[in-house]
């Protein structure tokens, strides 16, 4: 066995048709990862998970399972289980039935899987719920049911899709706290794919940004959102803040793409001077969209282009943000939070 | 008119009241939706039966021929005590028991391959070709098959072998009859079957047989029972099929309709037992939740 590589895919291509859905991936996830494809709707994050899981035969490229080709063995011969988006679940099942499936076909004395279900109901809070159908349940609590019957199996992998994107948004905050204590507590890979942003930067150890069904940059949160690889990262994850062209000419004095991060940018007063090692723009506020705990100020600047600029409402009242709204100000940020885009 | 500018161009006087009315009583609504239904309901079914029960406990004058309207259990005491009843009893029953076996063992495969195999474009064309059978004249197609099994007839000359007129040449036709009836419930209930479950079950490591029985069949059960309450009652009561490639064999129906002109009342108790076998069946089936899916 190959140490540390638990999912390894190699110029992964599938197409339906004429629609290439996938184009060309490699990806290594490490043993233990906790690895999100993110990307919009119709960018291949959910036909490279089904390819890992068996569900869809590749066009071309191979997948690896800890070393092992599984590029053409069907599901149920890969040690890898699926949280599915709708979960799945089978309705003429009892919970308890649900969560036994995969250790029953796997031959498990009845004894330990009573008692393997028993711990992974417990793992998802749902200790007095074995009895129950399925359809006598809550939203949250499938989602947790179809989450304790793939790991009851012990996977290698565990591979979810989207699968909260059905709950609601406390439920949703809630679960991925819950799932990150979970990956952390049985030390399994999770392959997570998701379209939110917000949920990958949360839960994620690594981020693979998939556009138009190839990857655009694989990396921590933190490099993912601070140091986009390509236009496309910097606007899907967080608000695309770009300067290019003539702008970046005039502000920064040097052509190229940048990205500055909205929350980085200080709104001040069109007189203030920028001091040591930082840039600055003026501008006017054209749009003022309070948020509660900040502000969101949209700023046309004067060199062209535009800056979304966002500030904690500290001391200010919400009369006080909506006033700004057609005012010339001075947008300031620090040199080394403006990170130049790869083209 | 006055009333109608007053009120904006809505409906005026008697609708307007009639419509305030229904909204206010539901029973009413009600009343008014089911009215016809019911009425031809109760005129249609439920009163030719209710005689037909009533009917089954009057007797008729060996002498004269002519129906005695007294309360009597004789006919059913006639009809358990004589063998020759009880052998065509346990014969229909036992062909539409065939008639829904084969029916099942053809329509399942049948069905899956239409709703989970064949292509999205392809699947209304299937569809269409289970029901063109339905087409096509009872009476064409039983003498159809009359033809084919007939002795030299194209199974024997073409197939090199033939059944011959009799009980499996029963089953046989009526098999081919009934069969949309059973392909288009579970095809219904498997098209509405999410993939996702396929999926779920391969990737907790069943094997597709495995699937098949442990998810599939359980989840399409209803839907082959809500298909088998079609090809056993309508088996349960043919008797033109068994006349015309039955050989000398004779179904219920045939029974009801030779004591018809001879003895009305015996008729009538015979005719009670395929309902008392078809509620039999149906209160079985109730147990397995079939009927919520009719």
């Amino acid at each position: 066995m190959e140490q540390g590589v638990a999912v390894r895919l190699r110029g992964l291509r599938k197409s339906f048709g004429v629609v290439v859905a996938v184009d060309g991936v490699d990806l290594d996830i490490a043993d233990g990862e906790f690895l999100t494809l993110l990307g919009p709707s119709g960018s291949g994050k959910t036909t490279v998970l089904r390819m890992i899981a068996g569900f869809e035969l590749p066009t071309a490229g191979t997948v690896e399972l800890a070393g092992t080709d599984v590029t053409h063995a069907p599901p149920f011969e890969r040690d890898v289980n699926t949280v599915f988006q709708d979960y799945a679940l089978f309705p003429h099942m009892t919970v308890q039935q649900n969560v036994e499936y995969g250790l029953k076909v796997a031959k498990v004395p009845r004894d330990e899987r009573a008692r393997r279900a028993a711990d992974a109901l417990a793992q998802v809070r749902l200790e007095s719920f074995g009895d129950r159908k399925p359809s006598a349940m809550s939203g949250g609590q499938r989602q947790r049911v179809a989450l304790a019957r793939a790991l009851v199996n012990r996977p290698r992998v565990l591979l979810l899709d989207e699968p909260l994107g059905a709950l609601d948004l406390k439920l949703r905050e809630q679960m991925q706290v819950e799932l990150k204590q979970i990956q952390r507590e049985v030390g399994i890979t999770f392959v997570f794919v998701t379209h939110d942003q917000e949920e990958a930067l949360t839960m994620s150890d690594r981020i693979a940004v998939f556009n138009a069904g190839r990857i655009e940059q694989v990396g921590t949160p933190a490099e993912v959102y601070e140091q986009p690889a390509t236009e496309f990262v910097a606007g899907f994850v967080g608000t695309s803040n770009l300067l290019r062209g003539e702008t970046a000419q005039t502000v920064l004095g040097h052509a190229g793409v940048f990205s500055v991060r909205p929350e980085k940018i200080h709104v001040a007063d069109v007189d203030a001077s920028p001091g040591e090692g930082e840039d600055s723009a003026t501008g006017t506020v054209s749009e003022v969209v309070y948020v509660g705990s900040g502000t969101r100020y949209v700023v046309d600047l004067d060199a062209g282009g535009t800056l979304v600029a966002l500030q904690q409402n500290l001391r200010t009242s919400s009369m006080d943000v909506l006033a700004m709204r057609g005012r010339k100000v001075r947008l300031v940020w620090r040199k080394e939070h403006e990170y130049r885009v790869g083209t | 008119m006055a009333t109608t500018a007053v009120t904006g161009g809505k409906p005026a006087g008697s609708m307007r009241r009639l419509r305030a009315t229904m909204h206010r009583r539901p029973g009413l609504r009600v009343a008014s939706l089911l009215a016809l239904p019911m009425t031809w309901m109760v005129l249609v079914y439920l009163t030719p039966l209710a005689l037909l029960f009533v009917t089954a406990f009057w007797t008729t004058d060996s002498f004269t021929g002519l129906t005695k309207r007294t309360f009597s259990l004789e006919n059913f005491t006639d009809i358990l005590t004589e063998p020759a009843y009880y052998t065509v009893v346990m014969r229909t029953v036992g062909i539409a028991a065939s008639v829904t076996v084969l029916c099942t063992l053809i329509g399942v495969p049948m069905a899956f391959f239409m709703a989970r195999v064949a292509s999205a474009r392809w699947q209304p064309v299937l569809v269409a070709l289970v029901l063109t059978p339905l087409w096509a004249s009872y009476l064409v197609k039983v003498y159809a098959w009359r033809t084919i099994l007939a002795p030299e007839g194209p199974a024997e000359s073409w197939l090199g072998a033939s059944p011959g007129y009799g009980l499996p040449a029963v089953v046989l036709t009526l098999t081919y009859l009934w069969l949309p009836y059973m392909i288009l419930p579970i095809y219904a209930g498997l098209a509405n079957m999410r993939g996702s479950f396929l999926e779920a079950a391969a990737d907790l490591g069943s094997r597709p047989w495995r699937t098949f029985r442990t998810v599939v069949l359980p989840m399409v059960w209803p839907s082959i029972v809500a298909g088998s309450i079609f090809t056993f009652s309508l088996s349960l009561g043919d008797y033109i099929t068994v006349q015309l490639v039955g050989g000398s064999s004779l179904m219920l129906g045939n029974a009801i309709y030779q004591n018809f002109s001879v003895s009305l009342p015996f008729a009538a108790a015979l005719a009670t037992i395929p309902v008392i076998v078809m509620v039999g069946y149906l209160l079985a089936v109730r147990r397995s939740g079939a009927l919520d899916n009719l």
